[in-house]
């Protein structure tokens, strides 16, 4: 049965969006010295929302100056005055989390309910647990008085704009270091409110520098000579390139890149329960997650009855409005990512997959894309191997364990994986054989500011989150 | 009676034997006054991929060894080491300055060993955590091995840098294709012996002889290999060319010059795996 909803939209009003932004360098907003502009959209209905620069390369020297200056006395202030400024962050966010999701839904996509609920509630987390550590970086593992590295440039993705700033501006700061980020090309509004929370905290001038711009910003960023540190969460395409582009230098780096996660349903799981994470595990944020369960390994035993009930529940699924408090599957980023949604899922087509995808409404503007799941899967599909970063599910089968061991780990990435099971034993074992950075049993999709995060083999090096998350920031005292 | 000494063939140690280059070349290793010392196996590209085929299909059985083994198997690396000694000094004495310093390095990589093989059953409890997530959920976070790794070890430090090179990638599960200093062999073709009579599993170490600028480009590139050590590695351009290679497959990366030790070097070949469960009855 699917309830009738009424639209329950959350109002734009609380958002006083800028015609148009400027950079954020030294603590001010300041004009581009040669970038160019580019228009910022709404992905849901397509409508434009300000003007952004393209910062050029001149613009990524001033914003590293910025931050080498601020470096010299935001890593000689103690610890804990360097927290406070976090924790005034976190407060601040807090304060504003209403018009940060809104914000945040109206240029990613993604529904409210999400950027309301788990999104924006875990940036201000992020920057509340890296607070207290700032004056508590002994115990970081890297021996007593640890050093920051200096000035570190962080590139983010689109599909967690605010939630990945927090990721790589909290644990980065709190260890003394300055940043210049640059947030993704087409969700670059919520870093750009997070530039007027910095001023709200009287954060010092310089010590947060954020340039808007694409691909050609942010290879200025990695090029640059004079930052001591990369962090980037992308493609793994972009990883690669940006492993190379600081091979023989001093640059430390970072990189959480793609995935096509595993998740394992075996015979005696509580089918509700899986039912439910497999479809939170892939069209959470409309299956743009690095870590989505975008592949579904079923014990053959079970595999009918469980698409069936997969099925069942993908019929109510609601997608639309972003900003409607029911909606669950928002819109699909950009124009790009749609073309290459449909690019792969036509490949599965061809490949001799079976499609099939929940019946709904498209919206007539912005880009959509149902919630959708081949069967017949072959290891060897596109489908099976490549990163769609969309609502897709590719669903393969097994008889035993070892099997589903062997189909989970036969790909080159490693970010997460999912296992299904009332066994513990087998949930401990799956979980230890599983070449994964990030293992989910009986659940999918759980982040937290503790809880460490990253991937092996081509998902890319270094962890965020936790102690480990402060590593990658610091270097051994003398 | 005069006895004539039987001379020993300087081979390769791959997957736990000990072949001679399948290239069939070997170069002349001459000590500090430049006399002959041994014809030495010099390894090839085709040596190098074998390597990474033993050590490869050694590493699920030796990641998946009790800590308390590793610790074990390692622990009697050191002691064979210790009943060699006298060889290791006398082949270290070819290339040291005085006897005194190559016996100083032989202790030192003796203890260095023994250091080393007591990390095993440490390395999770000192960088694993139980993480306090905000949620009804039991979160832990330990380290696994990264997989197989290529190393070139230390030129000037033949015998306590190569220990040091090797122990600190195997100790945590991982498997290792290691080139051996190229002007000082002999400890490195000693210390395969010592691994080969050790219950070292084979294929968990695999040394190759030879030139790390010839065989280092071919394991840098190699898609089956997790992580490259390029302590050893003496030319700033060619590490900047290996390390291009490494991001083909996005391989964990160990510069040079970066003086890590210890425990800061073992982790650089650790994954940290996290595991979540809901709580609840």
């Amino acid at each position: 049965m699917v309830f009738e909803y009424a639209p329950a939209p959350e109002s734009t009003k609380i958002v006083n969006l800028k015609s148009n932004y400027e950079l954020f360098i030294g603590g001010k907003f300041v004009k581009s010295k040669a970038g160019s502009n580019y228009k910022t959209i709404n992905p849901a209905t397509e409508e434009v929302l300000s003007e952004i620069v393209e910062a050029s390369e001149k613009d990524v020297d001033e914003a590293v100056k910025a931050a080498r200056k601020a470096f010299k006395s935001w890593s000689k202030l103690t610890g804990s005055e360097r927290g406070k400024y976090l924790y005034r962050l976190a407060r601040i966010i807090q304060e504003r989390s209403r018009e940060l999701a809104v914000l945040e839904s109206m240029n990613n996509g993604k529904p409210i309910r999400e950027s309301r609920d788990i999104d924006i509630p875990l940036v201000a987390a992020h920057f509340f647990h890296y607070a207290g550590w700032a004056d508590k970086l002994d115990y970081a593992g890297l021996g007593k008085n640890p050093q920051p590295l200096g000035v570190a440039g962080q590139i983010i993705p689109w599909n967690f704009p605010l939630l990945m700033l927090a990721w790589k501006i909290a644990p980065a700061i709190a260890a003394g270091n300055t940043v210049v980020l640059k947030p993704a090309e087409t969700t670059p509004l919520t870093a750009l409110l997070f530039a007027e929370i910095c001023q709200q905290a009287e954060l010092p001038d310089g010590v947060v520098n954020i340039i808007t711009g694409a691909g050609a910003t942010g290879k200025f960023l990695v090029e640059h000579p004079d930052i001591n540190k990369v962090a980037f969460t992308g493609s793994t395409e972009v990883g690669r390139l940006i492993a190379q582009t600081v091979a023989g230098t001093n640059k430390k780096v970072t990189l959480e890149l793609g995935g096509k996660a595993a998740n394992i349903v075996f015979d005696d799981a509580a089918m509700d329960q899986a039912v439910e994470g497999v479809i939170n595990g892939i069209f959470f944020n409309q299956g743009h997650v690095c870590c989505a369960g975008s592949r579904l390994l079923l014990q053959e035993s079970i595999s009918d009855d469980f698409l069936n009930l997969l099925y069942e529940r993908m019929k109510t699924l609601r997608l639309g409005d972003p900003l409607d408090k029911n909606t669950d599957i928002g819109a699909i980023n950009s124009a790009a990512q749609l073309a290459k949604i449909k690019e792969l899922t036509n490949a599965g087509k061809s490949e001799g997959a079976e499609m099939w995808s929940a019946p709904c409404d498209i919206p007539n503007k912005g880009f959509w894309f149902a919630p959708t799941v081949f069967t017949n899967v072959s290891l060897s599909h596109r489908i099976a191997r490549e990163e769609i970063f969309g609502p897709v599910l590719s669903v393969l089968t097994f008889r035993t364990p070892d099997e589903a061991i062997e189909k989970a780990n036969n790909t080159p990435f490693g970010l997460s994986a999912g296992i299904w099971t009332e066994k513990g034993s087998r949930i401990l074992e799956v979980a230890h054989r599983l070449r994964a950075g990030v293992v989910w049993a009986n659940t999918f999709n759980k982040f937290d500011p503790t809880s460490p995060f990253g991937g092996y083999k081509e998902s890319g090096y270094g962890r965020e989150g936790g102690r480990h998350g402060l590593e990658p920031y610091l270097k051994a005292g003398k | 009676m005069s006895n004539i000494d039987v001379k020993r063939t300087a081979k390769l140690f791959i997957g736990g034997a000990f072949p001679r280059s399948e290239s069939g070349r070997t170069y002349e290793a001459k000590d500090k006054n430049k006399n002959f010392v041994a014809n030495v196996a010099l390894a090839s590209r085709k040596d190098g991929r074998d390597a990474v085929v033993a050590a490869r299909a050694a590493f699920a059985k030796w990641s998946e060894a009790t800590a308390y083994n590793r610790a074990q198997v390692l622990y009697r690396v050191s002691e064979i080491m210790q009943g060699r000694r006298e060889q290791f000094v006398e082949e270290l004495s070819l290339w040291s300055k005085t006897k005194k310093q190559a016996e100083t390095e032989v202790d030192e990589a003796i203890n260095r060993m023994v250091w080393f093989a007591g990390w095993a059953d440490k390395i999770a409890m000192v960088t694993g955590s139980n993480n306090p997530v905000a949620g009804p959920f039991f979160d832990f976070s330990i380290p696994e091995p990264t997989g197989v790794v290529a190393a070139v070890a230390p030129e000037n430090s033949a015998l306590l840098g190569l220990v040091e090179t090797i122990a600190s990638i195997v100790v945590s599960g991982n498997t290792v294709i290691v080139i051996a200093s190229e002007s000082q062999p002999l400890p490195a073709v000693s210390l395969a012996e010592v691994i080969a009579t050790s219950d070292v599993p084979g294929g968990v170490i695999n040394i190759l002889t030879g030139s790390y600028k010839e065989i280092a480009p071919w394991l840098a590139s190699h898609q089956d290999i997790n992580a490259l050590d390029l302590t050893g590695v003496d030319k700033k351009q060619i590490a900047l060319e290996l390390e291009k290679e490494a991001a083909t497959n996005l391989k964990r990366v160990l510069r040079p010059n970066t003086k890590l030790d210890g425990l800061a070097r073992i982790k650089v070949f650790l994954e940290t795996k996290t595991v979540w469960h809901p709580r609840g009855f």
